[in-house]
């Protein structure tokens, strides 16, 4: 296929080849290709999520296509609670194929509680036997099975276990991992955090892979707090190596999509040239995206209506991410003030109708917009409402220090003279106290 | 032994010099007891002696005649009599006896209100404290005073007393009442930021238990630091619970809220006589959002200024604006053919000898200022009292401290 050929065609759910198309772009989000980036839980949290989302914009063809998907991807697996959970929601309307499989969940729980005996005879065997490694081994198999039925807490205690039989740092570094996708997978990011920096204290040098891992879990803890500077430094150090390895959590096109707009978001000019646009590294993420590869560029030369067009189209897929759902908003309003800042910042006076038309929005809505930034102290100006122009102004240093200076001094006189005051009132108290 | 007639003429021969004076006191003095025993009699003798020539004594006989309760016409005749003492006697001669003059002015005024008529008060009360008023120092003279012009409505007569600085108290009572009233005289000048000052001094005066002055001076240190500062200090947040939610809602900035709250509340400003602060409040909030608007805007609309602020019309806000301008609390220009107010900076350039000269007699103010409280610093360290108190409140098993306090004040 061209190349061209390639970006337009809807292309079999296969994941080699995924990589190569933007997944995330400005028309309708494929699911099937989508779903392709994930194995694993996060698979079928994202295409439940996706179904949530669609169901509530009233968008029925897709979120059938994510329930039927996610109806596939659970049936694979040992999760009898989500099969209930997503039985419900398709609530019969793909027809009778999708519907409540009775017997296989019998089958199913059957063999979860054959498989737990099993596992608890052995670890009491191994707690008898108190060979470290065989105990270490027993926890994290408890934990695996926890994990594929689903009980997020109780796998997490079983990883947890396995510390104290942890004899090397690869063991070590295996519990942290474990446990960071418990977190991740539960939302739990203070614990994300606490086990990364566990497992980068290791006194071994840790792989290249894993610091990648580490790396992108990171990025999605700071992105959860909000703390959006933080996200994107991290996500932008994450080595392109990473490729498909952790899509347990977290693909590709993520990092881009994710590290791309928390740095346009929170970076200032030299940040973002030196470490998005200059940087080697983070431009094979970009090349995934291309949408969000050209908006930063535009964004960076100015062309601020072509980039607020790309963001407006992303928006609605955007908006379907499970990790970035809670802070589009957030992050469109920065990077739409940015824009507005950086546009008036080379500007002595600037006619608000041009700016307007730049904005692609309306002289009013503009000025309200303005006057915002500006009582925030962000944009040094003011607005001539009548000629419609803003102009920059400049705090008079001089006048400002000479008015400042003369109210100090008034406070400084009325502060003196009421500690006078209030030390002759003392005196006369501890006089009469004295005297009692 | 004793007779009144005998006084009456100590008075009118000992009054010429300040060695005969003194023994004149001396005399008095020792008549006190007599001439309150004979208080009903005094008054026909007042009229051999003349207040300008013997005000001493004029005072001894005068306070012993109205030490007693006063009946109604008396008070008219008393009045009459005082006033005209106050304004011709000799400032030196009753500097002999203050707290006889006090107690004369105090009846006094006691008697003028029960005349009701307190602006007969005004002019002689005001000759009164300048003539007994020894530098900085607060008499119980001065919160009468006061009063006085409160009631009477005269506040700048009452102002005048309150621009000189005040460093002694002798009674913290008097201070407290001075300042809350002094508080009062410039809300009614408009004056805020010493209103602010004055009641800022009671609220934070220290002491041991709170009274009633206290709290009054602390609703209205409130409303006139919302009116003033568009905020107040917290610190002082015991009590007034209502007052603090004003400020609340003040700072939230929606002039709808805060009017549905007063509207609520209306009766208990009311009771407290703050409702005129109150809608001051009110108005107030409007200025602050005008003002916020010259920061942002060089040239507005009249329109825009009214929905902006939630004024009514754009009418409503060209009045605001005005009474704004002419008050100097912005610099702009209403051009209204347009509809449109251009907002000026402060022309102030800072450049006038004026200028120069204020800033000159304010260094040397406050290296005054500075050098008092040095001094007065230093008084105190040497003071007895205070060192017995602090050594007392020291532990007493610090044997490793270096031992600033001598042992002998370890009470």
């Amino acid at each position: 296929m061209e190349p061209d050929d390639e970006i337009y065609a809807n292309g079999e759910p296969d994941s080699s080849n995924n990589r190569n198309r933007p997944i995330i772009n400005g028309e309708q989000l494929d699911i099937e290709a989508y779903a392709g980036l994930y194995t694993g839980r996060t698979k079928i949290t994202r295409l439940l999520f996706i179904a949530d989302q669609c169901g509530q914009n009233n968008n029925t063809a897709m979120q059938m296509e994510a329930l039927r998907m996610a109806y596939e991807e659970i049936k694979k697996g040992e999760n009898t609670q989500l099969f209930r959970d997503v039985v419900h929601k398709i609530d019969g309307r793909l027809g009778d194929k999708y519907g409540m499989d009775s017997a296989w969940c019998e089958a199913v729980d059957r063999r979860a509680v054959q498989k737990k005996e099993k596992l608890e005879n052995e670890l009491n065997a191994y707690r008898t036997n108190l060979i470290k490694e065989s105990i270490r081994m027993g926890y994290n198999d408890f934990g695996d099975y926890h994990y594929t039925h689903g009980s997020l807490a109780d796998a997490f205690k079983s990883y947890v276990r396995t510390r104290d039989y942890c004899t090397t740092s690869k063991h070590v570094i295996h519990m942290c991992m474990s446990a960071i996708l418990v977190s991740i997978e539960t939302g739990q990011f203070t614990h994300v955090t606490s086990y990364i920096s566990k497992a980068e204290q290791t006194v071994d040098a840790l792989d290249p892979n894993t610091v990648s891992k580490l790396h992108c879990a990171a990025g999605l803890a700071h992105l959860d707090s909000k703390k959006y500077k933080l996200a994107a430094r991290k996500f932008l150090e994450v080595a392109p190596e990473l490729g498909n390895s952790y899509n347990e959590v977290i693909a590709p096109q993520d990092v881009a999509t994710y590290g791309g707009l928390c740095a346009l978001a929170s970076f200032d000019r030299m940040e973002l040239k030196n470490k998005v646009i200059d940087s080697i590294n983070f431009r094979n993420f970009l090349e995934l995206v291309p949408e969000v590869r050209e908006l930063i560029h535009d964004f960076y030369s100015s062309h601020y209506a072509s980039c607020l067009d790309y963001l407006g189209n992303l928006k609605a897929n955007l908006m379907l991410d499970i990790h970035l759902h809670d802070h589009v908003q957030t992050l469109y309003d920065q990077i739409r003030n940015k824009a507005l800042i950086q546009y008036t910042h080379p500007f002595v006076s600037v006619d608000l109708h041009v700016m307007a038309n730049a904005f692609k929005t309306t002289v009013a809505g503009l000025e309200k917009e303005l006057e915002a930034l500006i009582t925030d102290n962000q944009i040094q100006a003011r607005i001539d409402s009548h000629n419609k122009i803003l102009y920059a102004r400049h705090a008079d240093q001089r006048n400002a220090t000479f008015q400042r200076v003369l109210q100090t001094g008034n406070e400084f006189d009325r502060d003196v003279r009421a500690m006078l005051l209030r030390a002759n009132l003392i005196k006369l108290e501890y006089k009469a106290s004295r005297k009692l | 032994m004793y007779t009144v007639e005998s006084l009456v003429a100590q008075i009118q021969g000992l009054s010429s010099s300040a060695g005969d004076l003194s023994l004149l006191l001396t005399h008095l003095k020792q008549a006190d007891e007599f001439l309150h025993n004979e208080s009903t009699r005094l008054l026909p003798f007042l009229e051999q002696l003349d207040p300008t020539l013997h005000s001493l004594g004029y005072l001894y006989i005068l306070e012993a005649s109205t030490s007693g309760p006063v009946t109604n016409e008396q008070a008219r005749r008393l009045v009459l009599l005082i006033s005209r003492f106050l304004t011709s006697c000799v400032a030196d001669q009753i500097r002999l006896a203050p707290e006889k003059f006090i107690a004369v002015c105090k009846s006094f005024k006691d008697q003028v209100l029960m005349l009701e008529a307190p602006i007969r008060g005004v002019v002689p009360l005001l000759e009164a404290v300048k003539k007994l008023r020894s530098s900085e120092h607060l008499t119980t003279l001065h919160p009468d005073f006061l009063q006085i012009c409160l009631l009477a409505k005269c506040y700048k007569t009452g102002f005048s007393i309150l621009e000189d600085d005040i460093f002694e108290v002798d009674q913290p009572r008097d201070f407290y009442l001075y300042c809350y009233y002094g508080g009062m005289i410039c809300i009614g000048q408009k004056r805020f930021q010493k209103a602010l000052e004055l009641l800022h001094n009671v609220v934070t005066a220290p002491m041991s238990s709170i009274n009633a002055i206290a709290v009054e001076a602390f609703k209205k240190y409130v409303l006139v630091s919302l009116i003033y500062n568009g905020q107040y200090y917290s610190s002082l947040a015991w009590m007034c619970i209502l007052y603090i939610e004003l400020a609340n809602t003040y700072s939230i900035g929606k002039i709808s809220e805060l009017e549905t709250y007063i509207q609520t509340n209306r009766e208990k400003f009311d009771s407290d006589n703050n409702l005129g602060l109150v809608k001051q409040v009110v108005s107030s909030m409007y200025k602050r959002n005008i003002q916020r608007l010259t920061q942002t805007y060089l040239t507005l609309s009249l329109q825009d200024i009214a929905n902006t602020v939630q004024l009514s019309s754009p009418k409503e806000a060209e009045m605001h604006v005005l009474q704004m301008i002419q008050d100097g609390e912005i610099y702009a220009t209403i051009n209204q053919r347009d509809g449109m107010v251009r907002f000026l900076e402060d022309p102030e350039q800072y450049k006038t000898c004026e200028m120069i000269e204020h800033i000159d007699s304010s260094i040397q103010r406050i290296m005054t200022l500075s050098k008092k409280l040095t001094a007065m610093d230093e008084l105190i360290s040497c003071d007895p009292l205070y060192l017995a108190k602090v050594g007392r409140e020291r532990q007493r098993f610090d044997f490793d401290d270096f031992d600033s306090v001598p042992q002998k004040f370890n009470i």
